[in-house]
């Protein structure tokens, strides 16, 4: 698999009381066009990630949005899959193209949480998990990665909680030389050990913020890509699904689904973790990210804490982990998420992540989870020589 | 909202009142939610009765609930094993969460869960409390 990256845009992520769920996206799209350098005409297809705005704006229908915006008719479908929206959108425009029914595509991701108030969007939110066997007994998202952080190091102490606590620190520290970021402020782990409890034993600094932004990512065939200079390709795209409950889990200590998904996608683009030179995950929560660089091959389950403890995930260490700030810093548009993850790739790759710059990157790794692990999608991008 | 709706009530009675789940005819695997097919091959299943009897397979306190529990304030959530086999999740209550551990015994309590939108549908279901 080929596919280029003509073009990206994304907003200023945060509380953005000063746009709608229209003009985030509208905002994204333009950048979008304006960096691929192409017109409007030329698109073929669109696909949006959007999980909230049926519950937090009263908008579904996101797909004619989409269209509207840029006062074209193209098939244009919105795309659920709760924080793996984003990158579930990338992976049909992917298809789009495989399927020679497009050329080009864009695809975006928006979400528009701040209007609300922090308890409406903690029930959108648990809709990720099971309504019926979750959400009734008051289960809450971030109750959900308590329950597996607990879990984990119950069975793996050698996480403690200053190794859990240095995966917010490092997306902070890096958040801060982003400009896109919503939080752009260095911590240290007393910040985060220190902050209100949220779902023991997760504290606020352990959890992602609730955040409005959009992002926009313009993708062509192999073709399409040669002829318009396309300096990014993804080479691989990898997919699975486990149960939407956690009490219906193989295991509490792992999220299988990233496990399977990464596996797929390595081996459409013919690589293996050895051959990853950076990657965005899903620090939806920081046990997640621990949780994350294991699917991921970087370490063996229970030994993620290994990356912690030597600056090893910093941009200038052996393998730089969110060096967009992450979910944590960054903010976590929940349906923009997978696509501002694939923006921060190609950042990457074409050179333009100025004081985060991974020195020699030709390979990018994004991986988006939705839910506890019910959903887990992952991609592989390349540097085009 | 959808939680207003009695009929979501009505129809779970059976599941959350009583703790009634599935077991498989062919391999005796235990659910506690409806399935079609066990992984053995299996599909068809009876219903049967949870004791309710358990043990804690991993907890947290909630202190940021959603809308519906912010009466509760802070509150203890778990996946519990029940000694059937099947895992589920519940509330346990009546007990210091610091008392609280993986391992540690529990037993099923019918608790009211909380009154919602303006029809006032009050929401019943189970509970968990230690046995220390």
């Amino acid at each position: 698999m080929n596919i280029g990256v003509l073009g990206i845009g994304i907003t200023k992520f945060g509380e953005r009381w000063d746009q709608g769920l229209r003009e985030l996206l509208l905002d994204a799209q333009m950048k979008a066009l304006k960096d691929a350098k192409i017109s409007v005409e030329q698109i073929d297809a669109l696909y949006t990630g959007n999980m909230g705005a049926g519950q937090l704006s009263g908008q579904l229908h996101i797909g004619a949005m989409a269209t509207e915006n840029l006062n074209i008719d193209k098939p244009s479908i919105r795309v659920e899959g709760a924080c793996a929206s984003g990158s579930l959108a990338l992976r049909q425009g992917i298809q789009a193209i495989e399927s020679g029914e497009a050329e080009i595509v864009l695809v975006s991701g928006v979400e528009k949480m701040t209007d609300v108030s922090t308890e409406q969007v903690t029930t959108m939110l648990m809709g990720a998990g099971d309504e019926e066997l979750e959400g009734f007994n008051g289960l809450t998202f971030p109750g959900l990665y308590a329950l597996l952080a607990k879990a984990y190091m119950t069975k793996y102490p050698k996480l403690t909680r200053d190794l859990l606590a240095e995966v917010s620190v490092k997306n902070h520290f890096h958040g801060a030389r982003n400009e896109y970021c919503q939080f752009r402020k260095e911590i240290n782990i007393d910040t985060v050990k220190k902050s209100t409890m949220v779902a023991d034993p997760l504290t606020l600094f352990d959890c992602s913020p609730i955040t409005d932004g959009a992002a926009s990512i313009i993708l062509a065939s192999e073709k399409k890509a040669k002829e318009l200079g396309a300096k990014v390709a993804i080479i691989g795209s990898g997919l699975a699904t486990d149960t939407l409950s956690l009490a219906r889990r193989s295991t509490l200590t792992a999220i299988p689904a990233g496990k399977k998904a990464a596996e797929a996608a390595y081996k459409q683009a013919g690589i293996t973790a050895k051959d990853v030179d950076f990657a965005e995950v899903h620090d939806c929560f920081t046990i997640a990210e621990i949780m994350a660089v294991e699917a991921l091959g970087f370490a063996k389950e229970g030994e993620g804490y290994k990356l912690y403890e030597n600056k090893d995930t910093y941009f200038m260490g052996r393998i730089p982990i969110n060096t967009s700030g992450g979910l944590k810093a960054c903010g976590h548009p929940v349906g923009a998420t997978g696509i501002k993850q694939a923006i921060e790739a190609t950042m990457q790759l074409r050179g333009e992540a100025e004081g985060r710059q991974v020195k020699n990157a030709k390979i990018g790794v994004t991986h988006n989870v939705g839910g506890s692990g019910g959903t887990a999608c992952v991609h592989v991008f390349k540097k085009v020589k | 909202m959808f939680r207003d709706s009695p009929i979501i009530r009505w129809r779970n009675y059976k599941d959350r009142y009583m703790l009634i789940g599935f077991e498989c005819t062919a391999c005796g695997k235990k659910y506690f939610e409806a399935k079609g097919l066990c992984p053995c091959g299996g599909t068809e299943f009876n219903e049967i009765e949870f004791s309710g009897k358990g043990k804690i397979v991993s907890f947290t306190q909630i202190h940021s609930g959603p809308e519906a529990f912010t009466h509760q304030g802070n509150y203890c959530v778990a996946i519990i094993d029940l000694v059937e086999g099947a895992r589920i999740t519940g509330q346990v209550v009546d007990c210091k969460y610091e008392d609280l551990k993986i391992g540690l015994e529990v037993e099923a309590v019918f608790r009211k869960f909380y009154k919602s939108g303006e029809k006032g549908v009050i929401h019943y279901g189970t509970k968990f409390v230690p046995k220390f």
